[in-house]
């Protein structure tokens, strides 16, 4: 009776909940992609279907998923050794690396068929190159190779709302370029103020992140330098056609006040940031967070103010597209 | 000793399967509603069996200038 009882009480390292299998699919990082992605589809010219939409925004951010769970198989030896990823469903022991892989290339493959049969076989394209890239080019080659890791694994970030603009009409534009351009240029200052205050995690991880090979001073100026790099990006993505000035008025200010956190991280040295706990960093972290959400927000708000004929009309003088 | 009805082990169990039964049954709801969504703006569609199809129909045809 004892050993029938034992059956039953024992549980397997995969008795997961439902809950673990989510958060395989990193639903944090699906957050920014199907916020940015629903941005290129609703600002794309063009109409598209609501189901298609709805589709369209789902099955992005579950190839975003699936892209998370293959990271998660393939990282889980120095995700079991930062503290920031420990409680992670495979270094936690909830969920096994096998069950991370399966799940990752099952829901790979069924977001990029869904998505070509939903909207275009571009997109879809685009949807199995960002996984790829994410998977193999970012995931197993760079991130433990370079500490420029994180600016070239950037672009896997950058493609979602390349892939909405897609979705709706089947090309790629400037404008869908732009916005890749400003999420990859966002991307490495963004990180690199988490890596400022996640310091040894990444140390003990052997990842090469700057802050590891360069040093943090080198680090530092690398954040200021790649905002400086991002501030023409996000005013020229106001000068196109999904672009206002609604848009630049929020990317000017924004940006500025992103170069001011980049600048304060600049002037800072070790002694200073241990002082307050990282807390300059930590502010930049979030601001550069809220950036992203307010730029694109702002593409959106372009985008139904342009349904009021006399607002297209004003705003047709700024596109700097139309003027060349 | 009894065999305890109710164990964590039985409750992860059945989230598991209830959550896995609400992601296909949205599935299912989004597949299905493409293809509404697909079949509405494909344009005219006519049966292939037993009917007759005008576009077929030479006869019907209008001649194009050569």
């Amino acid at each position: 009776m004892t050993d029938i009882r034992a059956d039953f009480t024992q549980t397997g390292p995969a008795d997961a909940e439902f809950g673990d299998y989510v958060a395989l699919l990193k639903p944090r990082v699906m957050t920014l992609v199907v916020f940015t992605a629903l941005s290129g589809l609703l600002v794309a010219p063009g109409g598209i279907h609501p189901i298609e939409a709805l589709a369209a925004i789902i099955f992005i951010a579950l190839g975003g998923g699936a892209s998370g769970a293959l990271n998660m198989w393939w990282d889980a030896d120095i995700d079991a050794v930062m503290k920031r990823t420990a409680k992670r469903p495979i270094p936690s022991g909830k969920v096994t690396e096998g069950e991370a892989l399966a799940i990752g290339v099952t829901l790979s493959a069924i977001s990029v068929i869904m998505l070509w049969l939903a909207t275009n076989a571009l997109a879809a394209a685009l949807l199995a190159f960002t996984i790829f890239f994410y998977v193999v080019i970012y995931s197993m080659w760079l991130k433990r190779a370079t500490p420029q890791n994180i600016v070239i694994g950037g672009a896997a970030g950058a493609f979602p709302p390349m892939i909405g603009w897609a979705a709706v009409t089947g090309s790629v534009s400037v404008e869908a370029c732009l916005m890749f351009l400003l999420v990859f240029m966002w991307t490495p200052p963004h990180f690199w103020a988490l890596a400022l205050f996640m310091k040894s995690d990444y140390h003990e991880a052997k990842v090469p992140m700057l802050t590891v090979t360069h040093g943090r001073r080198a680090t530092r100026t690398h954040i200021l330098v790649y905002t400086i790099a991002l501030l023409p990006v996000a005013l020229a993505t106001g000068l196109t056609s999904i672009g206002g000035p609604v848009y630049l008025a929020a990317a000017l200010w924004f940006s500025l006040g992103f170069l001011h956190g980049a600048w304060a991280i600049w002037k800072r040295d070790e002694v200073q940031a241990e002082a307050d706990s990282y807390a300059t960093e930590k502010r930049v972290f979030r601001f550069s967070l809220s950036y992203l959400f307010v730029l694109f927000g702002a593409l959106i708000a372009e985008a139904a103010l342009r349904n009021l004929p006399a607002y297209a009309e004003f705003v047709a003088q700024f596109n700097l597209m139309e003027m060349l | 000793m009894a065999i305890a009805r109710e164990h964590p082990l039985h409750k992860r169990r059945s989230g598991r399967n209830v959550g896995l039964a609400l992601v296909l049954l949205a599935f299912i709801a989004l597949v299905f509603g493409l293809t509404i969504a697909k079949v509405s703006g494909g344009g005219s569609i006519e049966a292939f069996d037993h009917t007759y199809r005008p576009m077929l129909d030479p006869a019907t045809l209008i001649p194009t200038e050569e």
